[in-house]
Order: C-alpha cells, then structure tokens, then sequence
C-alpha cells in the first residue's frame, strides 16, 4: 500500500514536471477547468475504494478513465453527480467542485446537481415508455418545458443532437425498448441532453454494443464535445484512444497518471500505465 | 502415471456402458416414476374430490315446483289493500278441491307437507305486484317443499317400508296425482343464488352470503391495498437497512404464517369487545380478513419492486428525478402486475377463509341480505358451514353447490392473476 502511494507521489511530481508543456499543449483554446476534484476518497462500509483522488476535468473535451476492472473508475465517475448517494454505505470525502461549487456542500440539492451532470449507463436502460415520453420526462419533472410545442421541440432537439432523429422521427409514439441496443444507447444519451446538463458522464457507454453500433456512438461522443463536457469510462484502449483528448488511468483505486491522450498512450509516465497500455495486465 | 493405470484397468469395448452407469440411470428412471406417481396421485385425488362436490350439487340445480290454479276471488281479496287477505286459505281450498278425499285434520297437514311452508306469501306477493290478477283463476307455481323435491329427484327409496323412509304412503299417492296431472316442473334453481337464507332447503339460497362476501372483500381490499403498498414501498425503497427494518420483515413474514383463527381472535377482542362494532357485521370480516391480507400483499409487493431492476432507478436518478419520482413514475407502475397478482391471490385467500369469521359471529342464521356493510351478515364460507350443519336432506345438495360457487370465485381470481402475470411479464 506504501509503494503505490509513494508512486502516486512520483506521478503527480511527473504531471507536474517534464510533461507539464505537454499537458499544456492538450488545454489550448479557452478549455477552462469545469471539474475540479480534490482529494476524492470513497469508502463503501470498512473498505476504502478511491483513494484521494485529485484532477482537474477540463471543459468541452472527451475525458476518459481507464484502468482494470475495480480500480475505482466507475466509483469515481459517479461521485461527480452523486450516483453514489444512493448506496447507503457509501461514504465520500474529499470535494468536488463543478464551476466552482463543491457538489458535496450541504446547499447542493443532488436532484439539481443531476440535471446539470447528466450521465449515460454501461447497459441501456430507456424506460418502458414510448421514445417521445423517455425524452421528454426529464424536461417535464424540471418543469423546463410544458407539454405541446415547446415539449416537441426539446424532443426533435435532443433526439437530433443524438443523431437518432432520422430513424425514429415516425415512431415516437412506440416503446424505446423495442430499439436496436445502439440505438437504445443514443435514446439514454438524448435522454441526459433532453435536460440541457453541462457535462455527461458515460459509465462504459458501448460495453454492450456491437462494433457499428459503438463506432456510431463513438461518433456522437465527437460531436457532443463541442456543446458538453464528457467524462467517458471505458475499458477498450483503442475507444479511449479514439475518442477523447485527455485520460487518466486508475488503478487500485488510485489515480496513477494524467494528462493528453495521445502522450499518455506513446509515452507514459509510470510503469504500470505502461503495462497496462501495453496489455501486460488488466 | 495416471494414463498408464487408465490404459490397463480399461477393459472391453469403450462404449460398452459398464455396471456404474446402469446403476445411474436406473435411479434416474426410479426418480421419473416416483415424480410421476405422485402427480397421478394429487391429481386423482383432486378429480375425486371435486367430482365428489359436483355430482353431490347437481341435484341442487334444479327444484321442483308445482302449478296449481288458484281462484283469486274478488270477494275474498280487498282491492284497496290486497295484502290483508287470507292466502292461506285459497291456497288451502284450492288444496281440498284437489283431494277431495282428504278431509282428517292430521292427513291435512300431511298433504300440505309437500308443498313448501311460504306459498301463502310468494301468492300475496305476486297478487300485490299485479292486482289485475284480482277476480281470475291464474296458474300458481310454487315450490315443492324438502320432501316432495327429494321424492321427485329420487333422493327417497319408494321401496323402503314407509316407516324408514320421512314420507308415507298417502304422500307418495298424492305426488303421483299431481305427477299425472302433469302439474310437475323442475325449473332451474335460481332461488339459490337470488334467495337470502331460510330455515327450508327450497327456499334457501346464497344471496345473503354473496352480498355478504362481497362487502367483506370491498373492505378487505379498500383497507389492505393502500397500507399493505405504503408499508412495503417505505420497507423497500426508503427505509434505512438496520436492526430494526430487518425485525420488522422477520415479523411480517411469520404474520403470514399466523393461523386464521388468531386474527378472529384479535378482531373479536378489538373490534367487537374494544371498538364495539356491530356483530356479524361485514365491516369487522373485511377488517380481520385485511389484517390476515396484510403480509400477503406487502410481501408480494416487496417481490415485484426487487424484480424491477436497478437500472431503471439509475436512469431515473440519473434524469434528476427525486426519490419519490423515482418510485412513483417508474418503479411502481412496473411493479403494479406484481402487486395486482399477489393482492388477488391474497383476497382469493381472504374469500375462503371461515376460521376468523366465525368469531366475530358471521354465521349467524339472517334471512335476510346486508342492506350496507354495517348489517348483519354471513359469508360463502360461513353459509357453508352453517348449511354442512343443517339436518335437512336439501342441504345436502345446497352445500356442495355453494362450494361449487365458492370454487367457482377462487377459480375466476386465480385465473384473472395468471392472466395478469402473462399478460404484463416484462423482458429487460
């Protein structure tokens, strides 16, 4: 446990040092800093999953998390918008702060914090109810629009900037289940837009998709960077490496590296990164 | 090493199945039969049964009635208040003019022992509805009584010696005239479901006991359906996991388990005794059978929230909604099937149940159907029991087609919850 603490240390004295011109060479343009987690620790009962956990998300680009299976990613992913609220074990300590403000003060009401952070499931999980009535409950609950015009122009909106419109616009009226899973997966991400949240957190978006399908919602991703700032967790290297423009690699609940995709993936830091990327382990 | 030992214990041909594997299948196939048996077994048993019931109700469905030609004389009846009049008495000489010959006091009354005892009223009732019938001779069909329905379907041995059997003779002389007067009908009995009960088997019917049932389940189902939700919605989506929530669903499981009679006890106690409720009442049934409903709905409830899966609170969470939007919208409409089976087999159960009812005096003798919840009452299964303890042969009958009735309810709710289950199963 002292020996990845103490590498930890090195990491972060590494983002700090020889690669801090590359690092900033992601951030060009007015990517400002939109998540700001500090110090992140989460434990569920007894057992500590995340372990301070520091880094910066910048705004408008695709941040992905890697790692192995139970290095705390998901864990992590999900104390931005306080998923974990809802286990009663869980604890977090630590802050978080989004545009300034720690999620985890006492005046930050999480049903609000949730319509600002939307986030999108490992598996799809529309509700069985028809596709205008999946994007539209969001809306309705906020009272953001009421129904009629104003509610069908939010569904268009969202289900346009999912790049689903095209091949439901006819059927909207018919059960989001009956969708093709990627088509069901970009039903979930106009979903979370349909609120007009900020940043959208993506639990493994494409674990349960076929190649097309996930080629498809890769695409997406791309395209939504330019309105939302997205966190992206995901397993496959080659996504992550297609898909977003800074990562961070988890491992044992540790934040062991940071920083521009492309730098971490020729070059990394630390060993374990390494052999990680190079699938000598995970 | 092992190879080598394989190779030289294998003797014979490979497939030759060795003494081992016979072994196996033979208690494969003994397994099959004893599964099978058994089956066979509960299934004959059932058929006996059931067949047992139906064949001991069919006389019940129909009754003998006989038509007689009353003359309904201006002079005997008063127009302005038809109901004075002494039916009684036409219905009596009408009688003597049909057996002229008998004219002594006791085979009088032997001769009126055929017909039932409420003639006179069913003839002042249908001369009240219609006082035109007033100044006509009009066609008169009443039932039989116990013994003359009995005599027509067979139920008495015309060959015992009349002192074995409850009709004479000069009885059986006299149904025969009216058998060759043709003056015999056995229309359907449909005086057992629209009569309240009475002291006669032909004039008995369920009406009381249905009216009865039903208020009973109404109340059962208008008091368990909400609490028993509440409880189980609060235990599975908000309450804390302690000590304490696990104590209570400990306690609510061996609830269900209680035995019926206990919770006759409590209301008896409680409602009667401590409430002072009305007694026999189908409020204080529908009460003690809700608190007896209760488990079954909050554990059923329970079930079908766990079956809705975690995903679909995720994505609701994951919108924005609050917990309780969570639930209301998502979880609890998805789990409503489940919820709708599990109370319909719940009231199923709370329709057959006898034990609690008896306590709080729901088999009391009333002729007369509840005309509200507050009224004196009995229940299905509460008529049942007091029919199975009556001496009268006709009731005989009547109590298997109440329990072919009783059945009848059970079978329909079952069938409405498989229905349901089927109908709203859901694929994830």
């Amino acid at each position: 446990m002292a020996t990845t603490e103490a590498s930890g240390m090195i990491m972060t004295k590494s983002v700090e040092g020889a690669d801090v011109l590359a690092d900033q060479a992601a951030r060009v343009g007015t990517h400002d800093v939109k998540v700001a987690a500090s110090k992140v620790s989460v434990f569920y009962g007894e057992k500590q999953a995340l372990f301070d956990v520091t880094i910066d998300i910048p705004a408008r680009q695709v941040m992905a998390f890697i790692g192995p299976s139970g290095c705390g990613k998901s864990t992590f992913l999900r104390c931005i918008n306080r998923m974990n609220d809802t286990i009663d074990i869980c604890r977090v300590t630590g802050s978080i702060e989004i545009d300034g403000a720690n999620v985890y003060d006492a005046k930050i009401d999480p049903v609000l914090l949730r319509a600002r952070v939307g986030m999108v499931f490992q598996k799809p999980n529309p509700f069985p109810k028809s596709i205008y009535d999946n994007i539209a409950y969001g809306p309705r609950i906020h009272g953001k629009a009421k129904a009629g015009s104003e509610m069908d122009a939010i569904v268009e909106a969202s289900l346009r900037r999912a790049g689903l419109w095209n091949e439901v616009k006819d059927r909207l009226k018919e059960p989001g289940t009956g969708l093709s899973g990627g088509q069901q997966q970009r039903l979930c991400i106009a979903r979370a837009i349909a609120v007009n949240p900020d940043i959208i957190l993506m639990d493994e978006p494409c674990s349960a998709l076929d190649p097309i399908a996930t080629a498809k919602v890769e695409e997406l991703i791309d395209e939504l960077r330019e309105r939302y700032t997205i966190v992206i967790v995901t397993h496959s290297m080659q996504q992550a490496a297609r898909v977003s423009q800074r990562a961070a690699f988890f491992h044992l609940g540790h934040l062991v590296e940071e920083g521009a995709t492309e730098h971490m993936f020729t070059n990394p830091s630390d060993r374990r990164t390494q052999d990680y990327i190079t699938g000598r382990f995970g | 090493m092992s190879d080598k030992s394989a190779a030289t214990t294998r003797t014979g041909i490979w497939y030759e199945p060795d003494a081992s594997l016979k072994r196996r299948y033979a208690a494969d196939k003994r397994l099959r039969i004893y599964g099978v048996a058994a089956i066979v077994f509960a299934l004959s048993m059932l058929a006996i049964l059931v067949g047992t019931i139906v064949m001991t109700a069919l006389p019940a469905v129909t009754q003998t009635h006989v038509t007689l030609q009353v003359e309904l004389s201006a002079e005997a009846i008063d127009r302005s208040d038809p109901r004075s009049a002494s039916y009684q008495k036409m219905l009596a000489d009408t009688i003597s003019r049909l057996y002229p010959e008998v004219d002594t006091p006791r085979e009088l009354r032997e001769l009126r022992q055929l017909f039932t005892n409420n003639a006179q009223y069913m003839l002042r009732d249908m001369v009240v509805a219609d006082p035109s019938l007033i100044g006509q001779t009009v066609d008169f069909t009443f039932p039989m009584s116990d013994i003359g329905d009995q005599l027509h379907k067979g139920g008495i041995d015309r060959n015992l010696p009349p002192e074995q059997r409850r009709i004479n003779n000069d009885q059986i002389g006299w149904y025969d005239r009216l058998v060759e007067q043709d003056r015999i009908t056995t229309p359907l009995n449909t005086g057992m479901i629209f009569n309240a009960d009475s002291r006669f088997p032909e004039l008995a019917g369920l009406r009381g006991a249905l009216v009865g049932s039903f208020y009973a389940l109404l109340i059962c189902f208008l008091v368990s359906f909400p609490v028993g939700i509440s409880a189980a919605v609060y235990l599975e989506e908000f309450a804390p996991k302690n000590r304490w929530t696990d104590l209570i669903e400990v306690n609510i499981n061996n609830l269900a388990a209680v035995p019926s009679i206990v919770f006759g006890l409590l209301g008896l106690a409680v409602f009667l005794n401590f409430f002072g409720m009305p007694r026999s009442a189908p409020i204080v049934g529908g009460l003690v059978l809700s608190l007896m409903t209760l488990p079954t709905i909050i554990i059923a409830t329970r079930a079908a929230l766990k079956a809705v899966p975690p995903s679909i609170r995720e994505a609701a969470i994951g919108v924005g909604a609050s917990k309780m939007q969570t639930v209301g919208h998502h979880v609890l409409p998805l789990a409503m099937p489940g919820i709708l089976t599990g109370t319909i087999i719940g009231l199923a159960q709370a329709l057959g149940e006898t034990a609690p009812l008896l306590l709080i005096g729901m088999n009391a003798f009333i002729t007369a159907a509840p005309d509200s919840m507050f009224n004196p009452s009995t229940a299905l299964p509460t008529q049942i029991y007091i029919w199975a303890d009556s001496p009268e042969r006709g009731f005989t009958s009547r109590t298997s087609a109440a329990i072919v009735v009783l059945l009848g309810f059970l079978v329909c709710m079952n069938a409405i919850a498989i229905y349901m289950r089927k109908r709203f199963e859901r694929k994830w």
